[in-house]
C-alpha cells in the first residue's frame, strides 16, 4: 500500500480496496473511525441498518445515557450525531443498509469481505464493531410461520411488482407498516392493515393518509392480533385474527408483519473465529482476535472483566487503532501524542 | 416491600418478596421467574418483560403510560391488562400482586 493510507475503488471486478473495514456503524465502530483517524488510517464501514449510531440510534434515540465521561446526561440520538461531528474530518466512506455477509482470508493475507448486495472489498484489516449482532426484523412466534417466509410473509419489500395479484395484511403501528401500507394500497388486489389499538406511532401525515384511505373504502383497518396462519407448502391461504368482536378468518396470501427489529449474531458465526457464547474472545492489549489482523470492540467481544459500555468500547477502539497501525505502516513508528498539543494531530483534525 | 406473585402458562406459581423502589422486572430477574427475558434492562425498550396483570390488581397497578403503551405494540398477544413489568415501581399498595407471564416473549 502507498504511504499514505486510502482506498482505491476498482482493484478486479469493482472491489473496493482500503486498509480498515469497519464492521458495524454503532458508537464504537463510530469512534474507532477517530482513533483509526488519529493514526492516519481511513475506514469504510458497513452496517445492515439504514443508518448510524447501532443500538442507540435504533432501540433507544431519546432516552438519557449518564455515563459517557464528560457528557452528564446525552440520548442516543445526540450522542450519535455528536460522534458523527467528531470523525468527520476523518473522511470514512458509509455503506449503509448492506450486511457483511462473506469474510475470508486471501492467500496474500489480506481479507476478502462480501455485503448482502454483493459489494466486495479487499482489505487489509477488519474490525469487527457488530455490537449484539445484525439487526434483524422480529418473527411473530406464530406456530409455523418460518415455513411461509420468503413465500408469503415478508419483512421488507424487494419488488413492489410482486405483490400486484396479492391480498396483502400487514400488522404493525409505526412508520414501516403503515409505509407499506400507503405504497401497496395502490397496486395490491387488497390491503389489510392489522394493530392491536387505533393509535399509531407512525408519522402523523402518514396516519391521515391511511384514515382518508378507509374512509373511501380503499384500505380495510382492523384492530386486533393475528393468533395463527394457515396454508400448505408455505403458500399462505388465511390468517385468524383476533378483534374486540372474537376470532376471524381473513383470506390473505402475503403478509407483512412490522414488530420492530432485534439483534442477531447473523453470519459472525460463519467466519471461523473462535466465539464465546455468541461471543468474539479478544486480548486486552490489541483487541484483536484469533485471526491475527482481525479486530473486535465494543458489545461483540469478551475478556476477562469486561463490560458492554460504551465507555470501554471507546477505550477498546483506541487501544486497537495502535496495533493496526503497525499493520497498515509496519516500517512508521508511532509516537505517542496528545490532541491538546500536537500541531499534526490538529491539523488532521482541521483544527490548525 | 411487597409480596408480588407470578404464574407461569402451566399455572405454576412463584411469589417472591420486592423492595419498595425497585421495579416488578427486577424482583422478577433477581429471582430467576422463566419468561421475563428484560434485553434491554429496564429501559422501555424491548417489550420482554411483558405480563398480565391480575384483574383484581388492575386499578392499583394503573395504566401504561404512552411511551409504555408505544412499546407494548411490539409485544405478542397484547390483551387489556398487558404492562410491561420495568415500568411497574414496587410500593406497599401492590402488596399481594398477582402476574401472569405470557406463553411467549417474542
Ligand atoms: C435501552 C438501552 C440502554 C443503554 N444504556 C446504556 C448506558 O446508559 N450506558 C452505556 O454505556 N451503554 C448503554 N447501553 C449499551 C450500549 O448501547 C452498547 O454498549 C453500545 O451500543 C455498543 O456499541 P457497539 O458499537 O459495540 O454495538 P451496537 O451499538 O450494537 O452496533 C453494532 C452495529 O453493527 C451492525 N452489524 C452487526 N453485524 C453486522 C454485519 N454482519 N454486517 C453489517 N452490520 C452489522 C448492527 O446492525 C449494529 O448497528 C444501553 C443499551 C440499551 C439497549
Ligand atoms: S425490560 Fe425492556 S421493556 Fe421492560
Amino acid at each position: 500500500m502507498a504511504a499514505d493510507s486510502d482506498t482505491t475503488a476498482g482493484g478486479g471486478d469493482g472491489e473496493i480496496v482500503t486498509d480498515v473495514v469497519i464492521i458495524g456503524a454503532g458508537p464504537v465502530g463510530l469512534f474507532a473511525v477517530f482513533e483509526l483517524g488519529l493514526v492516519d488510517v481511513k475506514c469504510h464501514l458497513v452496517d445492515i441498518l439504514g443508518k448510524v449510531g447501532g443500538q442507540c440510534a435504533e432501540l433507544y434515540p431519546e432516552k438519557p445515557i449518564y455515563d459517557i465521561p464528560g457528557l452528564p446526561i446525552v440520548s442516543g440520538q445526540e450522542l450519535t450525531d455528536r460522534l458523527m461531528e467528531q470523525i468527520k474530518p476523518f473522511g470514512a466512506t458509509f455503506h449503509l443498509g448492506e450486511r457483511i455477509d462473506g469474510l475470508a482470508r486471501r492467500a496474500d493475507g489480506r481479507f476478502d469481505l462480501t455485503t448482502d448486495a454483493g459489494k466486495k472489498f479487499n482489505t487489509r484489516v477488519v474490525v469487527i464493531a457488530a455490537g449484539g449482532g445484525s439487526f434483524t426484523p422480529k418473527r411473530p412466534p406464530l406456530d409455523g410461520i418460518e415455513a411461509f417466509e420468503g413465500k408469503s410473509v415478508f419483512y421488507s419489500v424487494r419488488k413492489m411488482s410482486e405483490f400486484m395479484d396479492k391480498d396483502v395484511l400487514i400488522v404493525g403501528g409505526g412508520d414501516s407498516a403503515l409505509d407499506w401500507t400507503l405504497n401497496l394500497q395502490p397496486i395490491a388486489k387488497s390491503v389489510t392493515l392489522l394493530h392491536r389499538r387505533d393509535e399509531f406511532r407512525g408519522a402523523p401525515h402518514s396516519v391521515e393518509k391511511m384514515r382518508a384511505l378507509v374512509a373511501e373504502g380503499k384500505l380495510r383497518l382492523l384492530i386486533g392480533q393475528v393468533t395463527a396462519l394457515h396454508g400448505t407448502d408455505g403458500w399462505l391461504e388465511d390468517a385468524i385474527v383476533k378483534t374486540k368482536d372474537g376470532e376471524q378468518k381473513l383470506s390473505v396470501n402475503a403478509l407483512m408483519p412490522f414488530f420492530g427489529l432485534t439483534m442477531k449474531l447473523g453470519p459472525i458465526a460463519d467466519w471461523g473465529l473462535h466465539l464465546e457464547e455468541n461471543l468474539i474472545p479478544v486480548d486486552t492489549e490489541k483487541f484483536e482476535t484469533s485471526e491475527p489482523g482481525i479486530f473486535a470492540v465494543g458489545d461483540i467481544n469478551t475478556y476477562p472483566g469486561k463490560l458492554k459500555l460504551i465507555l470501554s468500547g471507546f477505550h477498546e477502539a483506541a487501544l486497537m487503532s495502535q496495533r493496526v497501525h503497525k499493520y497498515v505502516y509496519p516500517d512508521k513508528k508511532l509516537m505517542f501524542q496528545y490532541t491538546t498539543s500536537s500541531s499534526n494531530l490538529q491539523r488532521k483534525l482541521g483544527v490548525k | 416491600m411487597a409480596k408480588i406473585t407470578f404464574i407461569q402458562p402451566d399455572g405454576s406459581q412463584q411469589t417472591v418478596e420486592a423492595k419498595t423502589g425497585m421495579t416488578v422486572m427486577e424482583a422478577a430477574k433477581l429471582n430467576d421467574i422463566a419468561g421475563i427475558e428484560a434485553e434491554c434492562g429496564g429501559a422501555c425498550a424491548c417489550a420482554t418483560c411483558h405480563v398480565y396483570v391480575d384483574a383484581a390488581w388492575r386499578e392499583k397497578t394503573g395504566k401504561p403510560a404512552e411511551m409504555e403503551e408505544d412499546m407494548l405494540d411490539f409485544a405478542f398477544d397484547v390483551r387489556d391488562e398487558s404492562r410491561l413489568s420495568c415500568q411497574i415501581k414496587v410500593s406497599d399498595a401492590i402488596d399481594g400482586l398477582v402476574l401472569r407471564v405470557p406463553s411467549k416473549q417474542f
